[in-house]
Parts: structure tokens; sequence; C-alpha cells
């Protein structure tokens, strides 16, 4: 009894690094083996969807890209799906980054998606680049009445009045669609908040899972559908895939792809839980029965609920 | 006199800025603008302190041989190589002339893309793994709210996979409500949405108070207390 | 029959031009060649209305109502032009395909075009029209056919305004909120016992400081990744100050990595100030207070690095965070230390909750310094905030039954009260 009361103790003071071991190994080996299941769409995501599909050809979709390289894994996926989804409904995108390194995250959707799988989509008539600008959601106030006021040339140095689909653009407020990918500050609140709901420009969002809660309070008035993590991700390439079938190539699909690890991930998440609320059911009862001696610590520290 | 100007500075400024909010005629609806440039502005050359604080204390450090030396060496040398390729422009196809540092085939490029890159990915990788041992030792039922919250995270956690849609298939459509992805669904856009928004609120109103004391001089910390 | 503006004969013109055609000389009135006339005069216009009207009967009318006028609570430069639509617009996809807006420094012109509203739109701003100018306007419904314009409206000059009348509903609240604010500032300073229930957290520092002291390790502080321009920052480095005086007086060791420039020079005057006020102005060290570098992973690997190696006995995480807050915390986890956390971004505090032993919950934060400085001017500003959840909290309430009562119900006051009281928590611009 005391050698199980004492392996029950060393479990419950696992080390960490037990459980970095195990989750590391979850999602190697489930990236390894290309575990993939599939995703049921939730409303949230379907309404970003819809919206994009409910657009007539020619509308003008901006695209902030809010991010930088920490959280490209989770959010270049939806990127990436938003950029293609669009372009196959025939929409105008017009790139922008808050963010200093977002620039560069538009850079690779450009060169990744656009210039790759849609070759005969012509620069300044189909897609733009604004590129970055400091001023956090000063920026979105100005562009929201004068979008010349702050760009008056594109991420690439060209005047912005020689852009075709830029000429005679005044301000954003004729944008049929915010279409933002954030991973923090500023980002899709601060989208929703300067320009959405000011300007009555329909918003929809993509964000990190973490930020998701954050955004929950704007739906469905100020943000008409939200995109958190790579759940979300998987799930809008899982209706992508579902209306334009050429996109069923695993090529496509690398939210779903990433969907394995996190699956098995948090399998592994839930087992440790277990374990943990096991040892720690199984030490009270155990000190409940014996008197509390010294040295007695409460188990978990840190852990307040 | 050292106290009275920059409170006096941050009381005027603050109160023309809470007032300019509701004067549209120029020169009051560009203001918040121009300061929040003005700020920018300062930030950026207040980098240069930040910088020369850097290579000052790191470099300090490694003459030194101070312990730990090894890593402010590391630090000074990737600070001083990016900004060499950076200001210089190393590799860019224009040369130093090439308006675009980050231009393809830039040195700056290859060290953005195959170092900086990959480090901030891997930082924010790690996340994963302190979740999951944050979550080994912070689950656990104590008592009744923290059962509560244990088997909300166990629901949040299925619901987010497809193993939780799998583990209630098999519940007749009449009790839609009770499987993992709609309870999961519900868990995140009502209690916690409710939640999260109480929390704005209070932030909200938290921020006003510190503003009006920060504006007005009673709250004067930042310039050490009375 | 519909004429249109453009001449098909000179027959057409002239009648158009005059009411009933000159007299002939008398020779040529001849009955037979009155009839002929007659029935020229009746049978060209009636052909060129029936050439006409096969594309007339297609286009859209024109838009009606045309209205324009110098554009309420702005900055000026600029001129709201609304109209009635025409019956034919239907929206996107109808026979009407959008409006094109026309502009003109004189009433006859010459017209040019300055912008396009969609289908089913009724109004446009001009936003550049210069102050003080005189404009015209029309407006032509497009469709298929040949473009249908208004009547002319004008002048107009566009001029700035010096209140922003839109935004009452925020002046009202605002007012109400600030006044709260500063009753109970007046209020505590004339003697009044305010209850300011216990902040965990925050009667934890002297205990964290003192156990940091007799263990001989130093104290961390993060002020969290944002600028000065931040109010989480701004409350972090205030509550900062007060630390420091607190460490001063237990001759402790207070390390401050900073993730910003200004952020580092404030903390520096900050901490400075404080030991000279805990009169320990020899203990101050500069180089405690440091840069690391503005990127967000960067910076946290920094400060990991330095908690592993260090292993300070107390951190205080106190201001904006971001991803970076769960690592912070369990690396503070791992090497021991008591943790004090307190953010207002929402999303961060599951994972200070999880991993610290103290969190500051959102505006906990914000009332920390008060908390901490004790003084009742200070404290005033604590039940401030508190009468402001309260009007919310009623807010929230009456506006939930009001607009319950008047979507189930129906009842036209009601209603209006519902729609009252949507405007009043509304920011949208007019």
């Amino acid at each position: 009894m005391n050698r199980f009361i004492a392996t029950v103790e060393k479990l419950d003071r696992l080390d960490r690094r037990w459980v970095f071991l195990v989750v590391g190994l979850a999602v190697v080996l489930a990236t390894l083996f290309g575990l993939r299941f599939p995703e049921i769409p939730t409303p949230l995501v379907a309404a970003v969807f819809d919206k994009i599909e409910s657009l007539p050809a020619g509308s003008r979709v901006l695209l902030p890209f809010d991010y930088d390289p920490g959280t490209e894994p989770e959010l270049q996926p939806m990127a990436d799906a938003f950029v293609r989804h669009c372009i196959e409904k025939g929409h105008r995108l017009y790139f922008i980054a808050l963010w200093p390194l977002g620039q560069n995250m538009i850079e690779s959707v450009v060169n990744g998606v656009i210039s790759v799988e849609y070759p005969h989509l012509e620069y300044g008539r189909d897609y733009v680049d604004l590129g970055y600008k400091a001023g956090n959601e000063g920026v979105i106030a100005v562009i929201l009445t004068d979008l010349k006021k702050l760009f008056t040339t594109d991420a690439r140095g060209s005047a912005i009045d020689e852009i075709p689909m830029l000429a005679g653009l005044a301000n954003i407020q004729s944008f049929d669609l915010i279409l933002s990918i954030s991973a923090g500050y500023p980002g899709t609140k601060e989208w929703v908040q300067y320009a959405g709901t000011p300007g009555n420009i329909p918003v929809a969002g993509g964000c990190t899972a973490v930020q998701a809660p954050l955004l929950y309070p704007y739906h469905p008035d100020q943000l008409l559908g939200l995109m958190g993590g790579i759940k979300a991700a998987a799930e809008y390439e899982q209706l992508l895939m579902q209306k334009y079938p050429q996109f069923a190539d695993p090529s496509f699909l690398t939210a779903l792809a990433r969907m394995g690890p996190q699956t098995v991930t948090h399998l592994a998440i839930i087992f440790f839980i277990i374990l943990g609320n096991v040892t720690f059911t199984i030490l009270r009862r155990q000190r409940r029965r014996q008197p509390a001696g010294p040295g007695d610590a409460e188990p978990g520290r840190g852990a307040r609920a | 006199m050292r106290q009275t100007i920059p409170l006096l500075i941050t009381g005027i400024v603050g109160a023309v800025l809470v007032v300019a909010y509701f004067i549209p005629h120029p020169p009051f609806d560009s203001l918040r603008e121009e300061f929040a440039i003005f700020f920018d502005i300062i930030a950026a050359i207040a980098f240069i302190l930040g910088g020369g604080n850097l290579i000052k204390m790191h470099g300090n450090r490694v003459s030194r041989r101070k312990e730990g030396w090894v890593y402010s060496l590391v630090t000074v040398v990737g600070f001083l190589a990016m900004l060499a390729v950076g200001l210089t422009k190393l590799g860019n196809p224009g040369g130093i002339k090439d308006s675009s540092v980050t231009a393809a085939g830039s040195y700056f490029d290859w060290l953005y893309q195959y170092v900086f890159r990959p480090c901030g990915a891997t930082m924010f990788a790690m996340l994963a793994f302190y979740v999951a041992s944050a979550s080994f030792r912070a689950f656990r039922a104590k008592n009744a709210e923290a059962t509560l919250l244990l088997v909300v995270a166990f629901i949040i956690l299925l619901g987010r996979t497809f193993v939780g849609t799998l583990a209630t298939a098999w519940l007749p459509a009449e009790l839609h409500f009770l499987t993992v992805p709609y309870l999961a669904e519900k868990i995140m856009t009502v209690l916690n949405f409710a939640g999260n928004r109480a929390i704005m609120i209070g932030i909200a109103l938290g921020i006003i108070s510190t503003s009006l004391k920060v504006i007005i001089g009673i709250d004067r910390s930042y310039l050490g207390g009375d | 029959m519909v004429l249109t503006a453009k001449p098909l004969s000179p027959l057409h013109c002239d009648l158009e031009s005059h009411a009933t055609p000159q007299p002939r000389p008398s020779h040529l009135r001849s009955s037979l060649q009155l009839a002929l006339i007659a029935l020229a005069l009746v049978w060209v216009p009636a052909v060129a209305a029936v050439d006409e009207a096969g594309p007339a009967a297609g286009a859209p009318a024109p838009p009606t109502n045309l209205v324009a006028r110098d554009t309420p609570s702005d900055r000026g430069e600029s001129i709201t032009i609304a109209w009635t639509r025409p019956p034919e617009d239907t929206g996107p996809g109808g026979p009407v395909t959008g409006y094109r807006i026309l502009r003109a420094a004189a009433p006859d012109g010459p017209f040019e075009p300055i912008g396009q509203a969609s289908p089913g739109r009724s109004q446009y701003a001009d936003r550049d029209a210069r102050d003080g100018v005189d404009f015209y306007y029309r407006v032509e419904a497009l469709s298929a056919g040949a473009p249908a314009a208004s009547a002319i409206v004008g002048p107009v000059q566009a001029r700035p305004q010096w209140l922003n009348t839109n935004q009452w509903n925020v002046f009202v609240i605002l007012a109400l909120l600030l006044g709260f604010n500063l009753y109970f500032i007046e209020h505590i300073k004339k003697g009044g016992k305010p209850y300011i229930r216990q902040i965990a957290g925050l009667e934890a520092v002297a205990e964290a400081v003192g156990r940091a002291t007799e263990m001989g390790r130093p104290i961390l502080f993060v002020p969290g990744i944002q600028d000065m321009n931040d109010i989480q920052t701004v409350a972090g480095v205030t509550l900062l100050g007060h630390i420091a005086r607190t460490v001063a007086e237990y001759d402790s060791r207070l390390v401050v990595p900073t993730s910003r420039s200004l952020v580092m020079t404030t903390a520096r005057e900050t901490v400075k100030e404080a030991y000279l006020a805990a009169g320990r102005p020899e203990s101050y060290d500069e180089n405690s207070i440091y840069y690391v570098t503005d990127e967000q992973f960067g910076y946290v690997a920094g400060v990991n690095g330095y908690m592993v190696r260090e292993k300070p006995a107390t951190c205080f995480y106190l201001g904006a965070f971001f991803a970076e807050s769960l690592i912070l915390a369990e690396t503070g986890n791992s090497i021991g230390a008591i943790q004090v956390a307190g953010t207002a971004q929402p999303a961060q505090l599951p994972f200070f909750v999880a991993a610290c032993d103290y969190t500051l919950i959102g505006e906990e934060l914000f009332a920390a310094s008060a908390y901490l400085s004790g003084e009742p001017k200070q404290l005033g500003s604590i039940k401030g905030q508190d009468v402001g959840k309260l009007l919310s909290i009623a807010s929230i309430v009456i506006g939930v039954l009001v607009l319950t009562a008047a979507a189930v119900t129906g009842w036209g006051p009601l209603v209006s009260i519902g729609h009252f009281v949507r405007e009043l928590w509304s920011t949208a611009l007019v």
C-alpha cells in the first residue's frame, strides 16, 4: 500500500518534462502518420463562408493581415482559404497590414497562392497590396473617411492613382466586406470598432483560438462570422472542398492536416487531466484517513480555480 | 516644480483630447491621430535609447566575462548582424539603392525567413506544451467550482476535435443539445461570452477611472509619488 | 408619351420651344393643306414618341425628392445628397444598376460625375466639397438604357461644425461616469470611509517582497509588452512605483526587463523616484531596468532565460500581455516563484489564473494603484468605478426587458423606447 501511495504521489508531482515528451510524441506521430479527420462546419464558420459566397463577382474585399510568424501556423491556412475562395468568386482583393510583419504574411500569400495557383490574375486589377501602415486603430479611423490621406502608394511603390482598382476610391466605406485575420492588437476588434460599426461595413474575422472568446460579444450584429483557430480553418477548408471539388487535393488542406495532431494532443491533455484528478482524489482520501503531518502540502501549488 | 510641469502637460493634453472627441471642427478632428503619430515618432527615436542600452549592457557582460556572457555575445552578434545587413542592404538585387530592405534574395530576408521566423514560431509552439503542463496542474476537482471548471474544460477540449463529434454522434436528433459540439459552442458563445462582456465593461470603467486620476493629477505614482 | 431632352426632328424641337406653330401666309391655308399640316403636327411627334417609347418604356424613372445638405457634425468638406429611389430599384440585380452623382459649380453646369452609389442606396456623401463654395447636384439612375436624371438641387455649401451631436450618448454617459468619480473623490476627501473589499494579490505584495528578501533572490517585474500609450502599461508602471518603494524599504533587488524603450525610460524614472521617496537613493541601480526587444517572443525568450538562470523568488506580471503570458507564468511556476499577475486582456486571464498564485482580473489592475496607495482621494475613484458598474447593470436589465417586451408585444411606444435604448448605446455614424 505504501508503495502504491508513493507511486501515486510521484504521479501527482509528475515532472513536467514527461508531459512535454508525451505531447511532443503525440504531435510528431500524428503528423508522421498523416492522421486526418472530417470536420463539421459550425454556424460561425458557415456564416463567413456564406457571406463570401453571397457577394456578387467584382465585390471589394479588404483583407487586413494582422499577424506575424509566431501565429502563422495557426492563421496562414485560413488566410490561404479566404484568398482562394474570394478569387473563385471573382472578388477584388485589397490587402493591408497593421502589424509590421503582416506585410510579409501578405507577400507569403501573394507569392504562394496567387502567383502560383492563379497566375492569370493581374496585380492592380484583381488584387492590390497596400502594405503595412503604422498607427494601429488610427489608420483604420483615417482610411474610413480618406484612404489617400495615409496611402499615396501601394506596397510596391506605385502611386495609388495609377492603380485601376484604387482609382476613384475615396475611402473604404464602399467596400463590401472586411475579412480580418488577426492574432491580437490591433486586429479584428479594432476593425469592428473603427470601421465596421461606424462605417456600416460588414466584417468577418479569423483569429487565434485564444482570441476568439474576446470577439464572440461582437457576433452577430457587428461581426457576421468568426473563425477561431486552426479548427475553424479546417471547417472552412471542408466547406470549400464540398463546394469546389478542385480543393479536395491534400495540398489545399493544410488546416485539416494540422487538426490530426491537435486532436491527438487534446486527447493527451485529457489523459493528463484525468491522471491528475485520479492521483489527487486518491491522495486526498489517504490524507483524510490519516492525520496531517508536517510537510504535507496541498497538491498542485499555484492552481487556483 | 519637477512634478508640476509634467502634471500640467498631462492634465492639459488629456483634457483637450477628451474634449476634442466631441469637436469635429479642424484642428480638433485630427488631434488624436496627430498625437498618435507624435507618439510613434517619439517611440521610434526612443528605440535608439533601447538599442544603446542593449549594446551597453550585453557588451559589458561580454567584456567582463560575467556569468552567462555567451548568451550576451549571441545577443550582440545577432543585433549587429541584422542591423548591418539591413542598413547596407547586403545581397539586395538593386544594391543599397534598392528601396526594399526585405527584397527577395537579400541577406536580411534570408535571416528573417530562416532564423527569425522559425525562432518566433518555436516560441509560440511552446505554448502547446505549457498548456498541457498547466492543465495537468490546475484542473483538479478540489471544490465545486473547480469541478465545474474541470467538466467545462473536458467539453471544450473534446468539442474542439472530431472525437467530440464522434463521442455523441449516436444521440438522437431530439437530444442534439446534449452533443459535445453543441455544448462546446454554447459554452463559448453564451457563458464565456457573458463573462467576457462583463470583464470588458469592468475594464472600460477601470480605464476611465485610471485616466481621470492621471489627467487630474491625483495618481502621481508614474512620477514616483507625491 | 415621354419626351426626352434630345430633339429628334426640327418639328419636334419647335413643339418644345413654341406653344403653337406660327401662322402661315393666307394663300397656303386651304383646308387640305391645313389637314395635312395638322396630320403632320400630330403624326410625326406620335411616331417620334412611339420610336422613343421602345427604350423609354424600359428605362427607370429618375430619382425624386433630391435633397443636398451640409453633412452634419463633421469636419467640413462633405455634403450629403439623399433621394427617393425610383420604384424600379429593387436592389442589386434589378433594372436599376446604380446611381451616378454629378456635381457642378453653377446651376447650368457643366455637371461632372463625382461618384456612384449601389442600387438600393438612397444616399451619397460627397467628401470632396470645399468649404464655403456653392455646389449643385444631380443624380442619375443607371440601367441598361439611358440614364434617368433627377432635378437639380442647390446651391449648398459644406461647413465644419463645432459640435458632433451624433456622440450625444457618449457625452452623457461619460459625463455621468466622470461626475460620479469626482463626487466620490471629493466625498472621501471630506472624511467619508469607503468600504473596499480585499484584493488578495495586492495584500500579498509585502509578503512576496519579504519572501524574496529572505531568500536573497531578486524580484522580477514585467510591465507587459505594450508601449506607454497603452493604459495597461500606465497602470503597470504606476504599480511598479508602489512595489519599487516596498522593495527599497526591504533593501531587496528589483529587476525590470522591458519590451519598449519608452517603457524603460519611464520605468527608470518611476523606480528612481520610488527609491528616493523610500530614502534609499544609493540602492537604486539603473541597469536593473533594461530593454530586451520589441518583438513579442524574443522578449519572452529573454525574460524566460533570465528567470531560469537567476531564479527570482517573486514575479510580478502587471500590464498588457498576449500569447506569451502562459510561457512566462509556467516558467515562473517551474522555478518555484510566487507570481502575482494582472492584465486587462480577457483572453490571457485564464492562463494567469491557472498558473499564478494571485491574479488581478481586469479592472482590479486599474484599481490596484489606488488600493496600494490607500489615499482617500484615490479610493474615491474605485467607488466611482463601482457606480459605473451599477449603471451598466441597470442599463442591461432595463434594455433587455424593454427590447424583449417590444419584440414580443410589438406595442408601438415600447418599440420606440426600444429603438431609443439601441440608439443610446450605439456609436454608428449618421
